[in-house]
């Protein structure tokens, strides 16, 4: 079914609970842009959404080329959704190379809107393909619509004036603009977005004005190509009562972390060096100096994690984030942050390794390293988050708990999760509890009869006190070299070692306590307990909800909590004849469960640089029931 | 705090009670001496220092002294005392380090927190030898020196601390030796100017390493010698030196500096101390011991904004642009959408 942009019938409307669009091309194409924009439109009209962007690692790969293609895919519903869906109903490819790696992902009779101009014969043999796939049938399973984007944009802006180059760039509104003709919605969103991005920002309102244009244009030619027998409607999402805005999971931690400050009433330090895909965090926490917010790009990563050391020595709230190889460099820092006994969140955005890896994908396999990837007995408290708001909770709870308990707290998100948005209801700042946070101006013990500020003297949650330099009389030197306990001197004793070790562990085995039951998500009996955590929450959650619909015994958990695991968690596993731990690893979180609860735990285990489809956990679980 | 209510110290008020386990002879007690005096002589209460330290002998100074302080992990105490910076500005941060603490793994934190001006003192204790781990060449140890890692000799060029720490950008350079049995004992002297810097003072000590490289800066300290291989740059005064003072540095018809006999040029010939002249200041850390006398004392000296200094004026700049940030204002930037 290949039609072009000429027959003639009135587009009727058509209602849908939910679309998965994917836009894509070139990494200089705009796609990103146009996906933010089509994801700003749709939240702000009221849908519940969930986006995956996903780009390549070079800036501007080889043009026309398949490992070049940027992809950004965003699902938009009128009922709660947890993915952005596994296939999509409509693709936006403005490239051959982008059809070639995307096409797959379609549907069948899915839209497939290509901009024609694009599929020259050299881009087309760039992209791998022997034959025009436009031309060669090999789309037949699909609603293909060939527009042709780059001479309708061109000459759409014939009179703005702007040159060649620049009117070229305006392609990609010129096909957003055609994508909210087809679902029917407003420009208003993205027209003020260009004028704030080009007009106010850039200071180029030409570029705005060209842009604005091209978009109208688009919607515009929706309207009267009549390529499409029916618009799409998806109606407005039934969501909690009150005000919402867009975010995306490292703007969430940003957030998060300057709330917890707020909270504990004491400064931020941010000491950080770049690194995909958790600088976009460095990024955000720099715009916010007047909520007195101190970014320090360190030298490196080492720099960074030790620049937290001293920041927390001198008492503010000292936080790094990075990602698995910065991680690595920051090792040994760690372990002087947990033999210090200071208070830091590390956030680690996981992506794809080893080494080097794919810096833009997403993996989960950082979380071994979180929770022992350090030399000696150095443990520490970890937590993941599970989506993009969820990474503002996240930040506090890692921050609450750094300060009760006196220790670097590892916050783990990923790729997916730190660039995928969604609508996020705002709290209320007064629910939000305080966090206590008390420094001693008074010696705390006695030696010899003689008062002594004792840094090592621990309290009922075993945390240390946090005596600030500047405070008189509480003068103290502590480091690396393991410590005598209450008195902090430098001891080489063997009892006092043992001590030490075991006080450190029970100290971070004790924070358990603190953390909520496990929510389940069906019931406590069953036959499969998926046991899940990070940013596979929303695919697990989703696969869990279609199995028990089609009547099988399975029930779903998730995991905030790493290190310590939570209480209750080996009765609820005990609870299941099978237990099954999908993760975007080799199966890390199943080893932790079998080695601390000794459950024969199955992994569903993908490596792709990619979140799980929910199809493909629900075909696996099936397999699993029906093996015994 | 008033002036009234500061308390005034004894270089015995500094020691922390902690047993000091240095080898018996080291260095490092000349200079725990020297740094005791100073800190008692300045009008500073004690709980505003914090001494920074990393791996190595001079590393387990913050120990000895009864201020706050950090032992820290190998080669990064700039990076520690940086956060210790920028967390609270009203506090003294002092680095101690070492040849192989802070030129070799730490090499890369003294570069960044020289060139940001980071307002901290920086001694680096030069003893040209790898003393903790037992007597392996530094990255100041010379060329062919056989030691315990290099039998047949050190095939490495070492690197000059105060010429790097010029190039960092440094606004404060200066050097002086843990004792001096010849000439004047500018530690004191050096360690004062470098207190009252603002900004990132780096100070180089020559230190004996009396159990693994013992006698390294003998020439440089001792009484037959000190005077002759050796200046005392004082700013605004020539560079005399010598056993009867009567040398003096010059530059010749060529451009180049020598050495000259005072008796031999007029005094306007001489050259003068500039501490304000950064290309003077990598002239004399090029000064090496036997073509030339080794200058002791403040090589260099300017006045910069500090890093904290700007970071702060960022800070207030964003607060008067914006008002002081409220967590209302950060939930509702940017477009938000209300659902009844």
């Amino acid at each position: 079914m290949v039609s072009d942009a000429a027959s003639s019938s009135t587009p009727t409307h058509q209602d849908l609970q939910s679309v998965a669009i994917r836009f894509c091309g070139d990494s200089g194409d705009g796609m990103q842009f146009a996906g933010t924009e089509f994801t700003n439109t749709s939240v702000m009209f009221g849908n519940e959404v969930v986006t995956f962007p996903d780009y390549p690692a070079e800036i501007r790969a080889p043009l026309g080329t398949t490992y070049g293609v940027s992809g950004f895919q965003i699902q938009f519903s009128s009922s709660e959704i947890y993915t952005p869906g596994d296939n999509v109903q409509v693709l936006i490819a403005m490239n051959p190379a982008g059809l070639k790696v995307n096409i797959e992902d379609v549907e069948p009779g899915g839209i497939v809107i290509v901009n024609k101009d694009a599929f020259t014969p050299g881009n087309v043999k760039k992209a791998g393909y022997t034959d025009n796939p436009l031309k060669d049938g090999s789309l037949a399973h699909y609603h293909v619509c060939k527009v042709p984007v780059t001479r309708l944009t061109k000459e759409s802006l014939v009179d703005s004036g702007m040159g060649g180059k620049a009117i070229g760039q305006a392609k990609n509104m010129f096909m957003l603009g055609l994508v909210y003709w087809l679902y029917d919605r407003s420009l208003e969103q993205t027209i003020r977005a260009l004028t704030e991005f080009f007009g106010e920002k850039k200071k180029k309102p030409r570029v705005a004005e060209m842009n604005v244009a091209a978009l109208k244009a688009g919607y515009f030619f929706g309207e009267t190509a009549e390529l499409f027998p029916v618009r799409y409607r998806v109606s407005r999402a039934k969501q909690e009562p009150g005000t919402y805005r867009k975010i995306a999971g490292n703007q969430a931690t940003a957030l998060g972390l300057i709330t917890a400050a707020q909270l504990a009433k004491k400064p931020l330090f941010y000491g950080s060096y770049p690194i995909t895909p958790a600088s976009d965090i460095l990024h955000a926490l720099s715009t916010y100096k007047h909520f007195g917010v101190k970014t320090v790009q360190l030298e490196d990563e080492i720099a960074a994690m030790c620049s937290l050391i001293g920041a927390s020595f001198a008492g503010d709230i000292a936080v790094t984030a990075t990602s698995g190889p910065g991680m690595a460099l920051k090792t040994e820092a760690i372990g002087l942050g947990v033999i210090m006994e200071l208070p830091m969140v590390i956030v680690n955005v996981q992506r794809a390794g080893p080494s080097t890896g794919l810096p833009t994908k997403t993996e989960q396999s950082d979380l071994l390293q979180a929770v022992h990837g350090r030399n000696a007995e150095t443990p520490l408290i970890v937590l993941a988050a599970r989506g993009p708001g969820d990474c503002f909770t996240t930040a506090i709870e890692s921050v609450r708990l750094a300060l009760k308990y006196m220790t670097p707290v590892v916050m783990l998100t990923d790729g997916y999760i730190a660039n995928g948005a969604g609508p996020w209801r705002i709290p209320d700042p007064a629910d939000l509890l305080p966090i206590e946070v008390a420094h001693p101006t008074e010696r705390n013990h006695e030696i010899d009869g003689k008062p002594v500020y004792a840094p090592y003297l621990r309290d009922e949650h075993l945390a240390r006190p946090w005596a600030l330099p500047g405070t008189p009389g509480l003068e103290h030197r502590i480091g690396g070299l393991e410590k005598m306990d209450v008195s902090g001197d430098v001891s080489y004793d063997a009892e006092n070692h043992q001590h030490m070790v075991d006080a450190r562990a029970a100290k971070i085995a004790k924070a358990a306590d603190d953390f909520p039951p496990i929510e389940l998500n069906g019931r406590d009996t069953g036959d499969v307990l998926l046991v899940g955590w990070g940013g596979t929450f929303g695919a697990i959650y989703t696969a869990a909800q279609r199995l028990v619909d089609e009547g099988h015994r399975v029930t779903s958990i998730h995991l905030r909590h790493l290190n310590p695991l939570p209480n209750g968690l080996g009765d609820i596993l005990r609870g299941f004849k099978k237990v099954v731990v999908p993760e975007l690893n080799r199966g890390q979180l199943r080893m932790l469960l079998r080695a601390e609860y000794l459950v024969d735990a199955i992994g569903i285990n993908k490596v792709q640089g990619r979140p799980f489809l929910v199809s493909e956990l629900v075909d696996r679980v099936k397999e699993i029931l029906s093996e015994d | 705090m008033s002036s009234i209510s500061l308390p005034t110290y004894k270089p015995a008020d500094f020691a922390s009670g902690q047993d000091v386990r240095w080898c018996p002879g080291c260095g490092d007690y000349a200079i725990l001496a020297a740094v005791k005096k100073v800190l008692a002589s300045r009008d500073v209460p004690k709980e505003k220092y914090v001494f920074v330290s990393g791996i190595g002998c001079s590393s387990r100074f913050p120990y000895y002294l009864d201020t706050y302080g950090i032992h820290g992990i190998h080669g990064r105490a700039p990076a520690i005392a940086t956060g210790v910076r920028c967390a609270n500005p009203d506090l003294e941060v002092w680095v101690i380090t070492g040849d192989g603490d802070g030129l070799s793994i730490g090499g890369n934190h003294m570069m960044h927190a020289i060139r940001r001006n980071m307002d901290m003192k920086i001694l680096l204790f030069n003893n040209r030898i790898y003393g903790l781990t037992k007597g392996q060449y530094s990255p100041t140890s010379e060329q062919h020196k056989k030691t315990k890692s290099t039998p047949m000799g050190s095939i490495d060029t070492p690197i000059q601390p105060t010429g790097f720490v010029l190039g960092c950008g440094a606004t404060f350079v200066a050097r002086a030796t843990d004792v001096n049995r010849g000439g004047v004992n500018v530690l004191p002297e050096v360690l004062l100017a470098a207190a009252d810097h603002r900004g990132t003072a780096f100070v180089e000590i020559y230190q004996d390493c009396n159990v693994f490289n013992h006698r390294a800066f003998f020439y440089a300290t001792e009484k037959e010698t000190a005077k002759e291989t050796t200046v005392h740059v004082k700013h605004g005064k020539p560079y005399i030196f010598g056993n009867n003072n009567d040398k003096a540095i010059a530059i010749n018809r060529c451009g180049a500096i020598e050495v000259v006999n005072v008796r031999d040029v007029s005094p306007d010939e001489l050259l003068v101390h500039d501490e304000a002249d950064r290309c003077r200041a990598f002239m004399l850390t090029q000064m090496r011991y036997p073509e030339y006398p080794e200058p002791m004392g403040v090589i260099y000296r300017e006045s910069q904004p500090t890093y904290h200094d700007l970071l702060w004026a960022q800070i207030n700049e964003a607060k008067e642009e914006h008002g002081e940030g409220t967590l209302e204002d950060l939930f509702s930037e940017g477009s938000t959408w209300v659902v009844e």
